[in-house]
Parts: C-alpha cells; structure tokens; sequence
C-alpha cells in the first residue's frame, strides 16, 4: 500500500512542479500515470524513491514513512523500491547477468559483488525471472547487444531482484517499437499480478494505459485531476488532462502569484 | 534587368570572429606592437648564432658514422629506462584511479573534489625534467628518481583525462543502481567504472608509451636510464655513440608508437 498526502515538490524558488497532490495505491494494483509532458508525472515517481527530494508532505510505503529518512535508512528503504526506466539504464558493458544482479547490490556484502560471488540462490532467482520474461539464453551477452523490448526485460528483472514491494515504472515502453511497447506493458500487468505487486506506471500512450490498466490517473500541473477506471477516461476527461500547454499554464500561475504579491 | 541589378545590390560578408571593432583592431595593433617590441630586446647576436652553426657541424662529423661497439652499456641504459617507464606506469595508475574519482564533480562531495583537483593540479604544474631535477637532488641519482618523477607525471595526465570522462558518463546507469538501494561503493564499480573502462585502458597504454619516452629526457638530470647513458656519451666527446643512442631512441619510440597506437585502435 503506497500512500502519498500533500505532497509539494518546488526547484528552487521556482512555481511548484508538484502541488498537494494526494494518492493511494493499494496491493497488487496496476495504476497508469497520464498528463501532457511538464505535468509532473516523472518528478511524482522520483519523489517516492527520493532520486528526486519532496519539498513537502508525507509519503508512506507499507507503513514506513519514506520523506524523512536518512541516508543508510534511504538506501535500505529504496531496496524496497524497484524502478524500471524509459533509457532502460543498464550497464552498457556488463552481460545481462551482472545487470540482472545489479538488483541484489543493496543487499550484499560489498566484496561478494566486487568478486562477482553472487549467492547460488540470487543465481537460481535471477534464471527463473528471465526465464519467466524469456532472455535466460542472453545470460552472458552484454547488454548494449539486446533489442530495445529485450534490454527493457533486463530491466524488468533488475526492478524484480529486489524483490520489492512496488515497482515504478518511468515511461517504460516510449523508446520501444509498438510491438515491444505491448509486450512489455503486457508483461507488467501479469507480474503484477502473480507477484501481487503493486505497479505505477508514467505513459504517454493512452490506449495502451486504457488496455492494461484498471486504473488511470490524470495529472495535470502537478495535481491530480482524474482517477477512474478506462471507461471513465472519456473525451472530456481527455481534453482536462491533455488540453493547453503546461508552459502557459506555469505562466498564469506565475502571474497570478505575482498579482497576488504586489496587490 | 532588374534581375541582375537584384544581385549586384545585394552583398554578403562572414561576420567577423570578435564583433566589436575597437577589441579586434586592438588586438591586431597590440599583438604586432608586442611582436616587435620581444624581437628587438632580445639579444639576438648573429655572429654567435653563425659560430653555433660551425660547431654543431663538427658535432654531427664527429658523430657520422654512429658507433655500436657499446652496445652492452647502451642494452644496460635501455632495459633501465624501459623498468622506469614500466614500474612507474603502474604505480602511476594504480594512484591515478582513485585520484580521477576524487576528481570528478559529479561523483565526489565538494571537499574531496577539491582535494582531487589539487593533486591533480600540483602535478600537473611542472615539467617532468623540473621534477626529475628535485628528486634527483632528494633521493639521489639513479632510476628511483626517474620513478618518482614519471609516477607523478602519470598522475597528473590520466588522473585529469580519466576524470574528465567520469565527469561525462551516461547518469542515468548511476540512478538505475541507486534507485535500488545500492551502496556507494558499489554505484562507482558497476555504474561508473565499466563506462569508463575503455577509455582506462587507452590511457593506460598511451601513459606507458609516453613514460619510455619521458623516461630517457628525465635521464638527462641524472634520473637514471638511457638518459643518463647519452648524457655521459656527451659529457666524454663520444659523439658517435651519442648518436647510435638516438638513433636507438627513435627507433624503440617509433616501435612502441606503433604498438600503443593500434592496441589502442582495436579498444576503441
């Protein structure tokens, strides 16, 4: 259960990219993250694992607050955490099973992954999840040798090495053909559910969001304004949350703010 | 008609590299002002400039045709420089690796980049013959100058050049592994280190080929090598030998030249 209240998240000095914005996630659920580029959609995913710092609110994750804890409880907590990522972010020059273990870095003693001594059961675990997403033969190729789809299920099997109790998910399937972009939205939805793990996923497709996800939410200048189900998203829904540009909009904000400060 | 009266109207100039007029025209007058004004405080003597031009033809008859007899001493003075370079290299690196961490700005805290910087910036600050001079006068003659001496230069230029590259590596490997909870330590040797691997190794290769050639100017100060063994050829009017040294020289830098270079080739 991922629970986010208020949250703010300001650069600088700067109009707030995130503006109290409320969300809970329940176990083993499938939430889709819509909103025109500039909505704040990238920034609310790095809020919950702190690769970006909340200016203000609370974020909590199964019971543990994630916004004040300090650096080593951080590192622990972001274990927790699995991310998938739109670049993939794999390590170009290692083979798929050194990015796959990658995910048990947090956990292990720091001399055991320096030498490559990954426990047999990390072993065990990291062959039946690829083999579960169907790149166990890749093993030891490396990485920047895969197709797009293949290299996002490393990544995919990374987030899973963690064994953790959300995954999020950043635009997962914008650097991938159609084809590949399916599989792969196909594949966390499945997860999901065998795992029953909870999945937020930042798209820009909406039909995909609309054919793989129970849930969509709509966020536009750093607020949520729609959650439902793929039938509530109707045109008008659509037009709210896409309509406009967000650099107009931070402009009236920005205005606004100014009128209020000299009036 | 009008067509061609069209064309010749219009006309067309590169902009040029500095805008301001006063600042370019300034900097035209005060280079030749300056040009001038060095050529004529200089004590430029043409009569010795000519004597100098007689002795170096006695030199170089006197060193026509190079002599190999001493091949033994000038094998000795080689192998001595080629451990010089070899040793040096490896130290240098072995040093150089986690000075270029401290060294880059986006993965080191403020005070130890700072700290990093400044090695690299201290050793970088003089030529390895001014070092050589200081160490030779520190540790004595011999090859653990010439050692101390190229391990710094090592330093100074793959410590740069290997942080430079940390500094523009793809970031979002670094955020993948700390996104998952990974210690720092760790960040450094599976998101940083393999990025940088290739360029390393060029370094690497690059530092040795210009150690075995630094290692023979050091010699000259009396930090060991072959160096010192074409000093000393020089210093007994053996000019015939001196010049079988350089000749030797070239040769083992334009072999090793050409090895470093295509090793480094097939790195990319």
């Amino acid at each position: 259960m991922l629970r986010i209240r208020n949250l703010v998240k300001r650069y600088g000095n700067g109009e707030p990219v995130l503006r109290g914005l409320d969300l809970d996630v329940p176990g083993e659920s499938v939430v889709s993250i819509i909103g025109a580029s500039g909505a704040g959609k990238s920034t609310l995913l790095r809020c919950i694992n702190r690769l970006v710092e909340p200016s203000e609110g609370s974020i909590e994750l199964n019971g543990l607050e994630l916004t004040r804890l300090k650096r080593e409880e951080l590192r622990k907590a972001r274990r927790r955490i699995g991310m998938i990522f739109q670049g993939f972010n794999l390590v170009d020059r290692l083979t798929v099973m050194e990015n796959v273990q990658c995910g048990r870095l947090g956990y292990l003693p720091y001399w055991r992954a320096a030498l490559r001594k990954y426990p047999a059961e990390d072993i065990e675990r990291a062959y039946h999840l690829m083999e579960r997403v169907g790149i166990a033969h890749y093993a030891n190729q490396r990485a920047d040798a895969l197709s797009g789809g293949e290299r996002q299920r490393v990544g995919v099997v990374r987030a899973l090495m963690q064994q953790p109790e959300i995954l999020l998910a950043d635009e997962p399937t914008a650097s991938l053909d159609p084809v590949s972009s399916r599989q792969i939205m196909e594949l966390l939805q499945s997860l999901s559910q065998e795992l029953s793990l909870p999945v937020l996923i930042n798209i820009h497709n909406v039909a995909e969001a609309r054919e793989y996800t129970q849930r969509i939410v709509g966020m536009r200048f750093g607020k949520l304004i729609f959650d439902g189900g793929p039938d509530d998203l109707d045109q008008s829904a659509m037009d709210a949350v896409y309509s406009g540009t967000p650099a107009a909009e931070r402009q009236e904000a920005a205005a606004g703010s100014w009128r209020m400060a000299t009036s | 008609m009008s067509h061609a009266e069209h064309i010749t109207t219009r006309t067309w100039r590169k902009p040029p590299f500095i805008a301001n007029p006063w600042l370019r025209w300034g900097l035209v007058v005060g280079f030749v002002v300056y040009a001038i004004w060095a050529v004529s405080t200089l004590p430029f003597d043409i009569e010795r400039i000519s004597q100098g031009f007689t002795r170096a033809a006695r030199i170089f008859s006197g060193a026509v045709p190079p002599n190999f007899s001493r091949y033994e001493l000038l094998i000795d003075g080689f192998l001595e420089s080629l451990q010089i370079a070899i040793l040096a290299t490896l130290l240098g690196l072995a040093l150089s690796v986690p000075i270029a961490f401290m060294a880059a700005r986006n993965v080191a805290a403020k005070p130890i980049y700072l700290l990093g910087r400044a090695i690299i910036i201290v050793a970088r600050s003089f030529h390895p013959v001014i070092v050589a001079i200081l160490f030779v006068k520190a540790v004595g003659f011999g090859p653990v100058a010439g050692i101390l001496t190229l391990t710094l230069y090592s330093i100074g230029f793959v410590a740069k050049m290997l942080a430079e590259r940390i500094e523009e590596i793809d970031w979002g490997q670094v955020e993948a592994l700390r996104a998952s909870g990974t210690p720092y330590i760790g960040v450094l040797q599976f998101a940083v280190l393999p990025q940088v691997m290739p360029r390393q190794i060029g370094l690497a290769i690059y530092q040795l080929d210009s150690n075995l050639r630094a290692s023979a100017v050091v010699g000259i100060v009396g930090a060991g090598g072959i160096g010192a063994t074409l000093m000393n050829a020089f210093g007994r009017y053996d000019y015939d030998f001196a010049l079988a040294i350089t000749l030797v020289i070239i040769g083992v830098i334009l072999i090793s030249e050409a090895v470093s270079g295509r090793i480094r080739r097939n790195i990319g």
